[in-house]
């Protein structure tokens, strides 16, 4: 029954696609969501606990983000979904007026809680505020999901390690797929909160595409690729997220779960991925790694104590504009907005480049794109990653 | 006059002490001004704590003057000198007079260190001792437009006895009439201003032989040291800064060192201080709490209209135990003062009311308590940003209400208004 009314229920999401890559797999993507339209291919930050890190939520507008993401399990935990829905959901609780996409909170009780158990119910687990178990079922995590009021909610999927092979990755694609549907049942927004399905089936080809043809039967506004970046080799990744986009429909967003580095953006962005998220670029700052197109620079090396240079000469971000690495450096030792000056210049950095990308693609450059951004990244061709050239090599882009 | 042409305009005197007005032609170009009385930035090595330049610049009104210590700036000497530019080059500071003092005055540095020939400070990296020329050769670096004179200030503890007074007092003037000797004779120093300190503990005659002779040299103001909250009862901190204030010249502006509580500053703004160091907000921020201390002098029952009070108003909506400082046992069980209000506390967890009704800083325009709250027991670095953010457009508004109510003969009010805080 309310199955059937997901089905007919406008969703709250329209992608428009701007222009195609005619030699890649890229697209360059509108995406409308209830809060604004997001321009793709688009890296999301991360603000875990309704913030994100240090930052103002002006200031991450003025960076010009569209969709930031919270997450599920800590804003569940604490300070709970409902005060976060008296509150006027995570939006008015945290003054963000623009997207938010929540994810469902198993990864987190995976990877940070010891003693989850996975059942058909959902994930149990001991909480690590008051020890009580808890149980996260799909219906309790799209309840939560609810109350945060996310433009973007994800499905809860059983979560395993990409390193993990053997009959629990088929076990846990398949349980993927029922959870889904009770997502799907349990979602009491589809007006206005969109639920993206999580394709798994690990680093097997047969899995993922048995996960792929059930998942795209079912009419959800958009999907994402899931159980990726976890420590597995390169290799199987793109090999993964390429055969992903292959079998995804066109007319609907995907999004790369935890992916954040740059050249896997611009490579996954050339396999067909529209959307990244990951706390990568502002964990790094706050330990004094800046992101720059020729890879990272450590401001409190004591190289830089005397370097009088912006972070990136050519960044245009408010650190870049008026602080020096030399004052970074220095102001490191005295201060926490050094760890905010950073993180800025990260936000910024991963922005830029997804606007430049977009750009290429819009104007029909991208291949050339990806040959100069490679070419800065890397001091020769021999330093290229060979998974980042097979992968390329695969939607048609070499290099001399 | 060592080269710098500040002018103090005052515009008020009240009762003989109390000093309205304004300082001009301020900084090595003299193209700022401040009010007084007033209050300066702190900082930590330029930065406001917590702040980038977007966040402070939330904040409307900024005081011209901003506060860095050769403590934070011993250290990076080297790079200061290779950097040739000055601090608030290096530091991104466009606009702004800067003030170099001895020490922070968050963070009280050990004693026994101070000689005939030395001064220390602890940076990042420990101790670093400084004689006369180390001194000024980091001065000349800096380049600030006002800078503090080497001092001994080693007399705030209450054993100190009249002899090491008297040392103190000799070795501090010993210390300018040497900083004074290189800073005549340093080009670079051309139009900087700098402050003698008048020392002198708790004894009357010390301080007024102190005054008097730092009156004598070629100084630009004055620092009054050696008051700091915890070092005497503000009695007799009146008593001596009236005693002190006598001794100096009317038109060179006089900085207290150390102060910040809202009461102690009445009071000494009353005795006949000018300046204040704007460490109070920091030291609430790191407390997890919020100013919202009330300083309107409006809310007086006289000015009708404007009198209609927010209080009932919150009394009829919220339990009585959710009101802020309102409460003094449960202020002395979280060391809180009474002028401020600890967001740890779960009575704000579900408290969607800015930190302070009417306050129009960034904080308050956006965020709720129950955000702070949430923000402080997660341990997120914004809500550091945030608090200091209302914490300094608070404690600066506060300096406002003074000069306001010395221009409307309301400080008994102001200071009733401010006694009245955390008292039923």
């Amino acid at each position: 029954m309310s199955f059937k009314k997901t089905l007919n229920a406008v969703p709250p999401l329209c992608l428009r696609i701007v222009a195609d890559c005619p030699v890649t797999k890229a697209r360059a993507c509108d995406l409308t969501l209830p809060h604004c339209t997001v321009s793709t291919p688009v890296f999301m930050p991360v603000g875990t606990q309704g913030t994100l890190k240090g930052i103002t939520v002006d200031q991450l507008e003025g960076l010009g983000c569209q969709i930031c993401l919270g997450n599920t399990y800590h804003l569940g935990m604490r300070p709970g979904p409902e005060l976060i829905e008296k509150a006027k959901g995570l939006h008015g609780f945290m003054n963000w007026k623009r997207n938010l996409l929540t994810d469902s909170g198993g990864f987190q009780m995976v990877s940070l809680v010891e003693l989850s158990e996975v059942t058909e119910e959902g994930v149990k687990f001991k909480s690590p505020y008051d020890g009580k178990e808890i149980l996260l079922s799909p219906e309790k995590s799209i309840s939560i999901q609810n109350s945060l009021g996310s433009d973007i909610m994800m499905q809860l999927d059983d979560v395993v390690s990409s390193t993990v092979r053997g009959p629990r990755v088929e076990e846990a694609m398949h349980r993927s797929i029922r959870w889904l549907d009770r997502c799907i049942a349990a979602n009491k927004h589809p007006e206005k909160q969109n639920l993206f399905a999580i394709i798994q089936g690990g680093l097997d080809a047969e899995l993922r595409k048995a996960c792929l043809d059930e998942m795209t039967k079912r009419d959800v506004p958009g999907f994402a690729i899931g159980g990726l970046s976890g420590g597995e080799e390169k290799d199987d990744f793109w090999r993964m997220v390429t055969l992903s986009t292959d079998h995804l429909p066109r007319e609907k967003p995907r999004y790369l779960m935890g992916v954040g580095y740059a050249v896997d953006l611009v490579v996954c962005v050339a396999l067909g991925c529209d959307m990244f998220d990951c706390v990568f670029p502002t964990r790094t700052a706050r330990f004094g790694s800046a992101l720059v197109p020729w890879g990272s620079l450590q401001v409190k090396q004591k190289q830089y104590a005397k370097d009088f240079r912006p972070i990136d000469p050519d960044c245009h971000c408010p650190t870049c504009k008026r602080h020096s690495r030399a004052y970074l450096h220095a102001l490191f030792k005295s201060d926490t907005a050094a760890m905010h000056h950073v993180t800025i210049h990260n936000i910024a950095y991963q922005l830029t480049l997804m606007r430049s990308v977009r750009q290429s693609i819009v104007e029909g450059r991208f291949p050339e794109f990806i040959r100069t951004f490679m070419k800065r990244m890397f001091s020769s061709r021999d330093q290229y990653p060979s998974w980042a050239v097979e992968a390329l090599a695969s939607v048609n882009v070499t290099f001399e | 006059m060592a080269g710098c042409r500040m002018k103090l305009e005052l515009s008020q005197v009240v009762q003989g002490r109390g000093r309205l007005g304004l300082l001009q032609e301020i900084g090595r170009m003299g193209q700022h001004s401040l009010d007084i009385p007033g209050c300066l930035l702190y900082t930590h090595l330029g930065s406001v704590p917590h702040l980038t330049q977007d966040a402070l610049h939330t904040l409307l009104s900024l005081p011209a003057v901003t506060q860095v210590t050769l403590s934070n700036m011993a250290e990076h000497q080297e790079v200061l000198e290779e950097f040739k530019g000055g601090f608030k080059k290096f530091a991104g500071l466009h606009d702004t007079v800067l003030y170099c003092s001895l020490h922070d005055p968050a963070a009280p540095c050990p004693t026994g260190h101070t000689t005939n020939k030395t001064v220390s400070v602890w940076g990042s990296g420990g101790r670093i001792e400084l004689k006369v020329d180390k001194f000024m050769a980091l001065q000349k670096t800096v380049q600030p437009d006002w800078y503090q004179s080497m001092a001994d200030g080693e007399t705030w503890q209450t054993s100190t006895t009249r002899k090491r007074v008297r040392k103190s007092v000799d070795r501090t003037l010993a210390h300018l009439d040497e900083c004074l000797m290189v800073h005549q004779k340093s080009q670079e120093l051309d139009g900087v201003g700098v402050f003698g300190v008048v020392e002198g503990g708790d004894i009357l005659e010390e301080r007024v032989r102190s005054a008097r002779e730092t009156a004598k040299r070629p100084v630009a103001g004055f620092c009054l040291d050696g008051f700091q909250t915890g070092a005497m009862d503000q009695a007799l901190r009146s008593q001596l800064i009236t005693a002190v204030t006598k001794e100096l010249p009317e038109d060179k502006p006089r900085l207290l060192q150390g102060v910040g509580r809202p009461d102690e500053v009445l009071a000494c703004v009353e005795a006949g201080v000018d300046l204040f160091e704007g460490f109070l907000p920091f030291q609430t921020t790191e407390r997890g709490c919020a100013l919202c201390f009330s300083f309107d002098v409006t809310l007086d029952p006289e000015s009708a209209g404007t009198a209609t009070l927010t209080v009932p108003d919150e009394e009829q909506h919220t339990p009585r135990e959710t009101q802020p400082n309102r409460d003094l046992n449960w202020d002395n069980q979280t060391h809180t003062t009474r002028f401020e209000m600890n967001l740890k506390h779960k009575r704000f967890q579900d408290d969607f009311r800015p930190l302070v009704e009417g306050c129009g800083c960034y904080c308050c325009r956006n965020h709720q308590r129950a955000y702070v709250h949430h923000l402080l027991v997660t341990n997120e670095l914004l809500a550091g940003v945030l608090l200091m953010i209302h914490n300094t457009s608070h404690y600066h508004s506060f300096f406002r209400a003074i000069r306001e109510a010395l221009a409307n003969n309301k400080m008994d009010l102001l200071r009733r208004r401010v006694l009245e805080n955390g008292k039923e």
